[in-house]
């Protein structure tokens, strides 16, 4: 068994020396209760005569107390003896020396602030850079490839539309059903006011196709797809798998970052079809429970006022939506570095960064639309 | 000479798969012992369950007296405290650095201050071979062969009498690995370690262990003292000790 051997103590005061006597096992974490009585018993300027005769056992931290104890009595022309019969403590406490590590001896200063934001513009300048290399092999990558279309890797991109969408639909689905049902309900409270239920259709119909249902597949999207395309990469980085790729001739662009990104480019629209779908129907539910406006109403209200155009424009954005999500998804698993954290960091900025760029990109199209009359 | 580690009719089984069936060895203090035998013998997942890793689907182990099957938790905890394991990559904590990986179990289990740990960190540093500004770096900022010694002195900042390596050379360059060798040997004498080793690596074999058990083959074919085991007579361990190295 392993018995917790207590330390005990007993000090004598004669003639301004301290004699001290300890018995039992002196260790980590009896050692504290050492140093206080010792404390406690020492006065300033006294000698100090340790008696160790009856220690059984004695470790290197308590070793390098010990030794640290005799130096601070040199350094201060204080006597200071140690008797001990036990030849195993004799050795440990010879072999242990005492050794200083001193922060700032190796440099190691706190930056100011100054140095810190200059530090950090130029690293994300850096980042910025690093981003348009990597879109540019991206973009060498498609024409390579577009020239070679056999070597496009037909069987990862199909393995990624599973992954990333088809098993996506479920989600974006009920999310978009979800806020159909919330938008249809919030507004009829109002259009009741003024007796204007119909326009709940006008309403929901261009709010969901063209705005609604991009954006919220693009945030559902990002947060599923975006992440793991992070963590996969970032694991892959760790792990050396990236560089045993690239030393075997298989281009991860073309192996990992081409399929991830076309798979999600193309089946973008088709989540944004179903988000518009779902949506709809959910905003038709409500208005036909609380609004009294029939399924058939509904949908000719909505044949009517909501041109086809408002429809396309929500679904072209999706491909442009992909691309950035998959981009920065994967920029950001390359940019993992050796270390654990570094994945969770990388995954988190990830998935702000793609939906940040995502709502960017959304009001840049608006403005586009807008301007040309669409 | 006092058994710190007693293996009785240790029996372990994956699935279908029986790995060992019946392992009996002890080991005693101050010894370097060896756990050896061909890859997929399951020479890991004895090390493994010897510290708590891995339940045996059989068997006893016994650590310091203390039946490691058959445990509560604190127990479990203390003994935990009185060994010192280094896995074979390391497994340094990659968002902390050296100095912090040491210092971790000091911080946690013990009331020292902390110039005193700064210190007691120092020396682990310093008699694993590492030096001083070493101690600032991340994990990810050093060699394989550092981080095993920087491992190594994490596995010690406890002060355990009990060391656990599995494969504690590979990875490293044959120099690193005979001046590791040397560390353990060294280390043995200093600090009155017990040493359990599982190497693949023979000339660390032949420089290191006082006794080893051969586990070929779901048992141990052959145990005791190095000497002896190489003069007997079994196919694994012709091929394995007769090898040019």
């Amino acid at each position: 068994m392993l018995s917790k051997k207590k330390l005990s103590f007993t000090s004598s005061f004669a003639n301004n020396r301290l004699d001290f006597s300890l018995t039992g096992e002196i260790n980590l974490y009896t050692l504290v209760s050492f140093e206080k009585e010792l404390e406690s018993k020492l006065r300033n300027g006294s000698e100090l005569s340790l008696n160790l005769d009856d220690i059984t056992s004695i470790d290197s931290a308590s070793a390098i107390y010990i030794n640290k104890l005799e130096q601070t009595f040199v350094e201060k022309q204080l006597a200071f003896s140690l008797t001990c019969k036990n030849e195993q403590v004799l050795n440990t406490l010879k072999t242990v020396h005492v050794m200083h590590l001193d922060l700032e001896e190796f440099g190691y200063k706190q930056p100011s602030f100054l140095e810190k934001l200059g530090e950090d513009a130029i690293l994300r300048m850096k980042k910025f850079v690093e981003f348009l290399s990597f879109f540019g092999q991206i973009s060498y990558g498609f024409f390579y490839l577009f020239k070679h279309l056999r070597s496009l890797r037909y069987k990862e991109i199909f393995f990624e539309i599973n992954e990333n969408a088809i098993k996506a639909f479920g989600i974006v689905a009920l999310t978009s059903f979800l806020v159909g049902v919330v938008m249809a309900y919030q507004s009829s409270v109002q259009l009741k006011i003024y007796g204007a239920n119909i326009f709940i259709v006008d309403m929901l119909g261009i709010s969901i196709f063209r705005e609604l249902a991009p954006l919220l597949t693009a945030i559902v999207i990002a947060g599923r797809s975006g992440s793991s395309f992070t963590a996969q990469i970032g694991a892959m980085k760790i792990t050396e798998e990236l560089d045993a790729m690239r030393t075997m001739g298989f281009d991860p662009i073309a192996f990992l970052v081409i399929p991830r990104i076309i798979a999600l480019m193309l089946m973008m629209p088709l989540l944004i079809f179903v988000s518009d779908v779902t949506g709809l129907l959910g905003g038709m539910l409500v208005a036909n429970l609380d609004l009294g406006i029939s399924t058939s109403l509904f949908l000719d209200r909505l044949n009517e006022v909501v041109a086809a155009k408002h429809f396309f424009v929500g679904i072209a954005k999706g491909p442009f939506f992909a691309f950035l999500i998959a981009s920065i998804g994967i920029f950001r698993g390359l940019l993992v570095k050796d270390d654990t954290q570094s994945i969770g960091i990388n995954t988190t900025k990830s998935v702000v960064e793609s939906i940040f760029a995502v709502i960017v990109c959304d009001a840049v199209f608006s403005i586009i639309f807008t301007n040309v009359g669409i | 000479m006092k058994k710190i580690i007693d293996v009785k009719d240790l029996y372990t089984q994956f699935g279908a798969n029986v790995v060992h069936a019946g392992l009996n060895f002890h080991i005693n203090e101050g010894e370097i012992y060896g756990i050896l035998g061909p890859s997929g013998c399951g020479k890991s997942t004895v090390l493994r369950e010897m510290v708590m890793l891995q339940e045996l689907s059989g068997g006893s182990i016994e650590i310091f007296g203390q039946d490691v099957t058959n445990i509560s938790y604190d127990d479990a905890q203390e003994l935990r405290k009185n060994w010192g394991v280094l896995f074979q990559g390391g497994a340094l904590f990659s968002s902390l650095t050296l100095y912090e990986n040491i210092a971790l179990s000091l911080q946690e289990y013990t009331e020292l201050d902390k110039n005193l740990i700064s210190e007691i960190v120092a020396y682990k540093i310093d008699i694993v071979g590492l030096k001083p500004k070493d101690a600032y770096l991340y994990p990810s900022q050093i060699s394989g062969g550092m981080k095993k010694k920087a491992a190594l002195a994490r596995a010690l900042s406890l002060d355990p009498k009990l060391l656990f390596l599995d494969e504690p050379t590979s990875g490293l360059d044959p120099i690193s690995a005979r001046e590791f060798d040397k560390l353990i040997l060294k280390l043995r004498d200093l600090l009155g370690l017990t040493v359990v080793m599982v190497s693949h690596d023979l000339k660390s074999i032949y420089d290191t262990l006082d006794r080893a058990a051969i586990i070929d083959n779901k048992i141990i074919v052959a145990q005791g003292k190095l000497d002896d085991i190489i003069s007997m007579d079994n196919p694994f361990i012709q091929t394995f000790f007769k090898a040019d190295i």
